[in-house]
């Protein structure tokens, strides 16, 4: 959502511009007072927490100023879950963005048989909640009653292990690929059902065929919805919890309390009662990933535009 | 696309088939064959009645989080999304710059300060600590904005002013009906969030009897294999087919409606 415009774009008439219409806010407070009490107040509350630490011998809590933040960009275990989360972005998301955007251009070239069922089939893994869709890849990674496990028998011995620390990190990739694809793969074909017909038909009499027409009409018009997708890919990244936490309690060897950010902020808070630093490391890695979506923004909507 | 469809469906495959088998045939035989006793129905009458029939109540607490959590945050992003499309007052720019930076902001990272800040309002383990963060979504007032800008015309508003109506009439007896399909997509999709909601939760409620099935499953699941396990698989697994299985459900049968909201309200320049 964050790359498009605000939508302004409908033309006023002259005469009522600049009248301010203040009944406006009767539809947009309700939304704005709960928005404060769980966006805008939790921000504010972490920023003022992190700016504390507990005391150790003398109970109660001390204002330590920057401290946290001096010791979050020191902290060796943070650091070590940031890149973790980096490589798994940087390998993930493009190869999920990549299969939606193969299957929408599959799905919107009507060559395609019955693509309202592959819409919807490729889709449905999104309509399972991430829980059950982590529980599920588990079992079937897992050697007692797995695919994983079948396959090795079917190959006669030890081919796959999923649940292994080199593997392990994949794995979930695996999941969170699965789960996904569908929902992007309908942004970017509901933005691909918006470009007019005119367009197409231009491509066309200028002889271009099916290749040409995807690379001079359809990615152009999906550059929006890709940027979109992207941000949206970065931020879930950085925020990922629900897979490795589950997949934990399978791997707890490969998987550790702090592999990634948020795991690690979780644990902080509810496994170490440190409070103060964990909010600390939730605001950085907040301000971190802002940035990189800003960056990410910037860049996408600038290129060729 | 054939190999993909396969990719798609045979994890859930598996879990529909698995969910026949007995806790005995889930160990014994191949991932993708049938059982030699189809025990669907015996599975689904454990996992009702299993822990004191828990899961019944965790199927209800999630209902709950799904009708007030998600019918509330419908019915705040489309009265907001309707403000900020058709009103123009001071203002709205800030607005739209603090969603943006909200949405660029990582939700969950928040989640832990939430947390503190409830649990100094004493809201943690009751039902509201789960609600009234989901009656929050961003993406569901985008949406709405962007549809109503093209849905709602300005000429049919000022056309029900003249004729006297005053403006929460207008919205409710003009502009909800013109909405109809933006609002189900923002609700199915808000749906579908409550319903998979887990970081919340885990993080809000100590009480099992306010989890929600995401929350419960897993913890089933987790004494499966924890130490002196309780090896529950097949309710593990009936349950998550339970799970599911209303959400997909809803999304056929409304495909119709959303596919429409999203092409219409979305990504469009």
């Amino acid at each position: 959502m964050t790359s498009v415009s605000a939508p302004t774009r409908a033309p006023r008439p002259a005469a009522r511009r600049g009248r301010v219409d203040r009944r406006g806010w009767l539809f947009v407070a309700p939304f704005l007072v709960v928005f404060a009490l769980v966006f805008l107040a939790p921000v504010a509350y972490a920023v003022w927490l992190s700016l504390f630490r507990e005391q150790v011998f003398f109970g109660g809590t001390a204002f330590v100023g920057p401290a946290n933040y001096v010791a979050v960009l020191r902290d060796a275990k943070f650091w070590e879950s940031f890149l973790r989360m980096s490589l798994f972005l940087v390998v993930q998301v493009p190869v999920m963005l990549a299969l939606a955007l193969a299957a929408a251009l599959a799905i919107d070239s009507a060559r395609l048989h019955a693509a309202g069922f592959f819409r919807i089939v490729i889709f449905l893994p999104y309509a399972v909640p991430g829980v059950v869709a982590a529980l599920m890849w588990g079992f079937l990674y897992g050697d007692d009653f797995g695919l994983a496990a079948d396959l090795n028998g079917l190959l006669g011995r030890e081919v796959v292990r999923p649940l292994s620390g080199d593997w392990v990190l994949a794995s979930i990739g695996n999941v969170v690929t699965w789960e996904f694809v569908g929902y992007n793969m309908l942004i970017l074909y509901s933005a691909l059902k918006v470009v007019p017909a005119d367009l197409y038909e231009a491509a066309a009499i200028d002889g271009a065929g099916a290749w040409r027409t995807i690379r001079s009409v359809k990615l152009p018009a999906l550059r929006g919805a890709l940027v979109v997708a992207t941000i949206f890919s970065i931020i879930g990244s950085f925020q990922l919890f629900n897979e490795p936490n589950i997949l934990r309690s399978l791997a707890p060897n490969a998987i550790s309390t702090s592999y990634t950010p948020n795991m690690y902020a979780y644990n902080l808070s509810f496994g170490g009662q440190q409070y103060n630093y964990s909010a600390t490391v939730a605001i950085v890695m907040g301000v971190i990933t802002a940035v990189i979506a800003y960056v990410v923004q910037l860049r996408g909507t600038r290129k060729g535009a | 696309m054939a190999v993909y469809l396969v990719y798609a469906l045979v994890p859930l495959a598996w879990l529909l088939i698995s969910a026949t088998k007995t806790q005995r045939a889930l160990l014994g035989t191949p991932g993708l064959a049938f059982g030699d006793t189809f025990a669907l129905f015996d599975n689904i009458a454990a996992t009702f009645t299993h822990d004191g029939g828990i899961f019944l109540r965790w199927l209800g607490n999630t209902l709950l989080y799904v009708v007030v959590g998600a019918g509330g945050a419908t019915a705040l992003a489309t009265a907001a999304g309707y403000g900020l499309a058709k009103y123009r007052f001071r203002g709205r720019r800030a607005v739209f710059a603090v969603l943006l930076g909200a949405v660029a902001v990582p939700g969950t990272a928040l989640a832990v300060p939430t947390f503190l800040l409830f649990s100094e309002l004493e809201l943690t383990n009751t039902p509201w600590a789960v609600i009234i963060p989901s009656l929050v979504s961003p993406f569901g007032l985008y949406l709405i904005w962007t549809y109503a800008a093209e849905a709602v015309p300005d000429e049919l508003v000022e056309a029900a002013r003249i004729d006297g109506a005053g403006e929460v009439r207008i919205f409710f007896t003009v502009t909800l009906r013109l909405l109809v399909p933006g609002i189900v997509t923002v609700a199915l999709f808000a749906v579908v969030s409550t319903w998979n909601n887990y970081f919340l939760p885990l993080i809000m409620l100590s009480e099992p009897d306010w989890y929600p099935l995401t929350v419960g499953l897993n913890q089933w699941s987790a004494r499966a294999f924890g130490v002196g396990a309780q090896p529950i698989y097949h309710l593990v697994i009936t349950g998550s087919v339970l799970t599911v299985v209303p959400l997909v459900a809803a999304f056929l049968l409304l495909q119709r409606f959303w596919q429409s909201g999203l092409a219409a309200g979305s990504v469009k320049r």
